[in-house]
């Protein structure tokens, strides 16, 4: 969690436009009797770059996973790109088409190989004809640097490596928002630059994120925005600079403390 | 012993080396307990193999056209019993000029299953469709003959190989695809889904499959306006193959547990529906650890379709049992020799199952190389 692990980049002045990506507004969740998410207002603009940091269960995994609905809200409203998430399948299904996603154990098939995890979604979401989405595929992987492992199976391949991959794998499906869920948390120290190196060149290509990390460093160079949750709660969102040299909430104080005072 | 440095060097290949004494003496005899159960297992060996492969090869019987041949002292099995009935075993009491439908029925089968097992043989979805949706129809209008032209052959006439191949068969071809359905209602979220698989899996676990078929052969009958029943051979296919399902929805069930959650979130998160994310990501994966319990229950099933039997339908073995009570070949040691007969084939194919299983488990295994 130390600073600084986030490749040098020059000052994250990216264009935000004034189109609403995600609106979430009362969003209230329980798991059984636990309150995860209490009264989540939030509003993300089309190139914006969130991060989302807290301390472990104040639900910041629970609400990126509303984002997409692999955790149905309880309460409230989350309108994606125009399209709200409701019971309705088929909105959801239009949703998760726009909604990329990355997690925490990267989650990649171990019976496919690297370039069939990408080829997937693209061949039976979009229909795409093979030779396409394996160009499609390949592109990615370039982009990420691992063109040279298509062919290797999960298994065969380092955390950081696999994590790549799995960013590859999110974004053949051209989505229009990418939701990262600690992407660098399982990885050894080593490997998290060249997991975090790819999340800003994508940042600085303009796409809509939302991380929810313990990378300051990432916090601070890449985001235009942090949010702070403790205990369900949105207890504060700045901009990076003011997030962190002035905090106004005692627990952002405390929070900051701990993870940024060693 | 003067040490030498042996690092670097690949590890010595002993096993090939050794001598067959050297061998014996480490793997054997390498403790006074492990001398006393070699010596143990051989004295048990000694007395059961010699006697049976006296019975069986060299004391037997191998020619002969009537029972006389086989009557005297110290003779062995009566092998020209099985030779003069094999007909009977195989295709029961189906009419000797219509035997042709059967031949072809098999020779059909094996021509659309070898391929099939085969891993790198060409064109293996329209290999599959044909052996999993034509051929049981080609199959089915060839046999019971309810076609213009052919003579119908009434399922009474059927026997011996040819039910135990089509009960099985049918039972291995519902039980798979049903069983994954019900394993997938079972982990459903929506509650009358999942209780109804629940109750389906549970009511054919809990009864015996003998009182599944003694249900469909006398009972159902019972509960059906007259003219209404179904033919009994048929009833007895369906309570085994929904007898198997069961079974085997436990067995995927279990797999599909194997299964991390993350599997099937990622796989929702890049867009793929239910179903595609199951067919895609979670099954394939599911059912390779499975395999060993999916052959098992292949192998339990192909072995229990000798319990027809109870209901009036001759099996391999029925047909067996009822070839004994031939007078033209009652002799003494009969009855063995059909027992061993019916056992060689069963073993056979049971055998043939397990190994290919095996061999689908190491092909797998080495394709994924974790």
């Amino acid at each position: 969690m130390s600073e600084g692990t986030a490749a040098p980049v020059k000052t994250p002045k990216l264009k935000v436009s004034d189109k609403v990506m995600i609106e979430m507004t009362g969003v209230n969740k329980w798991f059984g009797d636990f309150h995860v998410l209490k009264d989540i207002d939030l509003t993300v603009n089309e190139g914006e770059r969130i991060v989302i940091a807290g301390p472990s269960g104040s639900g910041k995994s629970t609400l990126i996973r509303c984002i997409n609905r692999l955790e149905p809200h309880d309460e409230g409203r989350i309108v994606i790109d125009g399209i709200e998430l409701t019971e309705d399948l088929k909105r959801i299904d239009e949703v998760r088409r726009e909604v990329g996603m990355v997690f925490q154990q990267f989650n990649l098939f171990p019976h496919m190989t690297v370039l069939e995890n990408c080829t997937l979604a693209p061949l039976w979401v979009r229909k795409m004809p093979e030779r396409e989405a394996r160009d499609l595929a390949m592109s990615f992987l370039e982009r990420v640097r691992i063109p040279e492992q298509a062919m290797k199976y999960p298994g065969q391949l380092s955390g950081g490596q696999q994590q790549r991959v799995a960013i590859a794998r999110a974004l053949c499906m051209n989505p229009k928002i990418m939701l990262f869920d600690e992407p660098t948390s399982a990885l050894d120290p080593e490997m998290i630059k060249e997991v975090l190196d790819v999340m800003v060149e994508l940042a600085q290509e303009g796409m809509t994120m939302l991380c929810v990390t313990h990378e300051m460093g990432f916090a601070r160079e890449v985001a235009n925005r942090v949010v702070f949750m403790d205990a369900g709660e949105i207890i504060e969102e700045a901009p990076p600079e003011e997030f962190f040299n002035a905090p106004k909430h005692a627990r952002t104080k405390e929070f900051l403390a701990q993870i940024l005072g060693h | 012993m003067a040490m030498e440095d042996v690092t670097g060097r690949p590890p010595p290949k002993n096993q090939m080396r050794m001598s067959p004494v050297v061998w014996a003496r480490r793997n054997l005899f390498s403790s006074i307990g492990n001398t006393i159960l070699t010596l143990v297992c051989l004295y048990l060996l000694w007395l059961a193999i010699p006697p049976f492969l006296d019975f069986t090869i060299f004391s037997a019987v191998w020619s002969g056209t009537t029972r006389e041949a086989c009557l005297g002292d110290g003779k062995g099995a009566c092998w020209p019993f099985v030779w003069a009935n094999i007909g009977q075993f195989i295709y029961g009491r189906y009419p000797q000029d219509e035997l042709w439908r059967v031949n072809i029925v098999f020779a059909l089968g094996i021509l659309a299953i070898v391929p099939a097992l085969i891993p790198s043989a060409p064109a293996k979805r329209f290999n599959l469709i044909f052996l999993l949706v034509i051929y049981p129809l080609i199959a089915l209008v060839l046999l019971a003959g309810d076609r213009p032209g052919l003579r119908p052959v009434p399922t009474s006439e059927w026997g011996g190989l040819l039910v135990t191949l089509v009960v099985a068969l049918t039972g291995i071809v519902v039980s798979l695809p049903l069983g994954i359905v019900l394993a997938l209602g079972r982990r459903s979220s929506m509650p009358a889904i999942r209780m109804l698989c629940i109750v389906f899996i549970e009511f054919w676990r809990g009864v015996p499959l003998i009182t599944v078929l003694f249900m469909a052969s006398v009972m159902l009958p019972l509960f059906l306006p007259e003219g209404m029943s179904p033919d009994n051979l048929l009833r007895c296919l369906v309570g085994v193959a929904l007898f198997s399902s069961a079974y085997m929805a436990e067995v995927v069930r279990g797999g599909l547990q194997a299964i991390p959650a993350g599997q099937y979130e990622a796989a929702r998160a890049v867009g793929l529906t239910y179903w595609q994310a199951m067919g895609q990501v979670v099954l394939p994966q599911a059912l390779r650890h499975v395999i060993p319990g999916i052959v098992n229950t292949f192998i339990g099933l192909f072995k229990d379709t000798t319990l027809v039997l109870i209901v009036g339908i001759f099996d391999l073995l029925g047909q067996v049992r009822a070839q004994l009570s031939d007078p033209s070949w009652t002799v003494p040691q009969g009855a063995l020799t059909g027992y061993i007969f019916a056992a060689l084939v069963f073993w056979v194919f049971c055998f043939g199952m397990s190994q290919y299983s095996n061999f689908m488990e190491r092909k797998l295994n080495a394709a994924r190389e974790r």
